[in-house]
């Protein structure tokens, strides 16, 4: 049976309870609004080549019409060998990811082991799955292990796709048009990334969800290339005040100091055991 | 095998935005709408799938495997839920290969097929799975059982599913005889394929074909360009 690489081992068996859950608490609201997951429109991609695999993301992170984070980090580490981009539910993914890294982690520890990208994939799909779906997260999942280079995509219910290329997130159609396009198996470094950076800022260029700089990450044999930003938005905001203001601007009118008294009321000693 | 009206509350939909920024088919739930399809002859199987998976109207996976495999001699044909099959399929493997360790004997396909039949009949309510169980065991050979929503269990020679399914039942049952060779049954089963590819939406893609008998499991795939052709209008 597997070691012990998670915190709890889940229940055997389907379990719905958080379904029948969420379920209760929308009778709760009576008719009215039930809060909405905030969303990341997004545009993540990921290429297998020759040598490994590149994940590429923009950075815009939109709360409704407004841009919430110009420089938000979408391509999340999970192990020295595994990186996922995420889109959807921002909380989620970044939740979710980090949990997965823990877990590998601690796998990797007991095991001494590097974990392998169909781990990573596999505790994905069972973690959403528990959650029918409620758990907002669109995962691509590539990385380099003992067994080649691999990418994986993870929807929200759970299901699991093995591609040589996608995109996913809200820009995904423009993105993908440009993978379809230019995509053949076995490119080389430098085309592999020019790839990826095209699909995503088509995905920029076309919906509205998407924007700014656009990051990449390399993964090969060797090791990760998080190059982060790898091409930043030309529409860069020049600043023309600034913000900071030098102590002084506002005048002090009075000045009042009050010494606070305070004694010692108990001391203990711990000895530590050192043999 | 019917197309069932689903009485399964929808819980998939809960998670629908007014944002326009993300299009709807983004939150909808990944399906294998789909045809599959399973024969039986003397020594074996045939089965056949499409290769679409859709989220709403886009297509996720134009290249997916509905194929699964359970065990050395037991495949299955997943239509329905992507996230719901295939977990059903990993749990079904799991317990059908640590049933077999224990028996140290290849598994029986009735008891792979009743595995399905437990774990969709006792959650009907929150999945979405319809399941072609086929392969070849020594004790009755090739077999076809039938695992749909709802989770019946019924031995058929010939059996279809999927939502494309319903545009070849007049093809399957007017060509389908008992006794056909395994080459005859590859045909059958890309012909008809190809026909409710053609005819329905959710259908597409390459075919995906796979033959287990005594022997082992060949598979092969039909693509898009040389695919049966039928009317040239």
């Amino acid at each position: 049976m597997a070691l012990s690489n998670v915190l709890e081992t889940p229940a055997a068996g389907f379990n719905f309870e958080n379904a029948a859950r969420n379920a209760a608490l929308e009778g709760l609201f009576d008719g009215g609004q039930t809060p909405k997951p905030l969303k990341t429109g997004t545009t993540i991609a990921g290429v297998v080549f020759k040598d490994g695999v590149v994940l590429g993301a923009d950075t815009r992170a939109t709360s409704s019409e407004v841009v919430a984070d110009k420089m938000c980090a979408k391509i999340h580490y999970i192990s020295p060998n595994i990186y996922c981009c995420g889109a959807g539910t921002a909380a989620d993914t970044e939740k979710t990811t980090d949990l997965l890294s823990s877990n590998l982690t601690i796998y990797s520890l007991n095991s001494g082991r590097n974990p392998r990208v169909v781990m990573a994939v596999n505790i994905l799909q069972d973690m959403l799955y528990r959650y029918h779906g409620q758990i907002g997260a669109s995962l691509i999942l590539g990385g380099v292990d003992c067994t080649g280079n691999h990418l994986y995509t993870v929807g929200p219910y759970g299901s699991v796709n093995k591609v040589p290329y996608l995109a996913m997130g809200s820009g995904d159609l423009a993105a993908l048009a440009i993978l379809e396009d230019g995509f053949k198996h076995d490119l080389e470094l430098e085309k592999a990334k020019e790839l990826v950076r095209a699909a995503i800022h088509a995905g920029i260029m076309s919906d509205l969800g998407s924007g700014n700089n656009i990051d990449i990450c390399v993964i090969t044999k060797q090791g990760v290339d998080y190059i982060r930003p790898y091409q930043e938005s030309e529409y860069k905001d020049d600043r023309k005040m600034k913000y900071k203001y030098r102590p002084g601007t506002t005048a002090v009118l009075t000045e009042k100091v009050v010494p606070l008294k305070l004694e010692v009321v108990q001391e203990t000693v711990q000895k530590m055991d050192t043999a | 095998m019917a197309a069932a009206a689903s009485m399964m509350p929808i819980y998939g939909q809960q998670i629908s935005s007014k944002n326009d920024l993300v299009p709807d088919w983004t939150t909808q739930e990944v399906s294998t709408g789909t045809t599959i399809m399973a024969v039986e002859y003397d020594g074996g199987v045939v089965i056949g799938a499409d290769s679409r998976t859709t989220t709403g109207a886009y297509i996720a996976n134009r290249v997916t495997d509905k194929l699964t495999r359970i065990h050395d001699r037991i495949f299955c044909c997943r239509s329905g839920s992507a996230a719901d099959t295939q977990a059903i399929a990993e749990v079904v493997a799991y317990q059908l290969g640590f049933h077999s360790i224990e028996l140290d004997e290849p598994p029986l396909v009735e008891t792979a097929a009743n595995l399905f039949r437990a774990s969709c009949y006792r959650y009907r309510e929150e999945l979405m799975a319809g399941i072609l169980v086929a392969g070849w065991d020594r004790r009755k050979g090739g077999q076809v059982y039938c695992v749909p929503i709802g989770g019946m269990l019924v031995r058929q020679p010939v059996a279809v599913g999927g939502s494309g399914s319903s545009y070849i039942y007049g093809f399957m049952d007017s060509n389908y005889k008992p006794g056909l060779s395994k080459d005859q049954c590859l045909e059958l089963t890309a012909s008809a394929l190809a026909l409710a590819m053609e005819r329905d939406g959710s259908s597409g893609g390459v075919i995906r074909l796979a033959t287990i008998s005594e022997d082992g499991v060949e598979r092969r795939v039909i693509l898009g360009d040389q695919l049966p052709k039928f009317s040239t209008h």
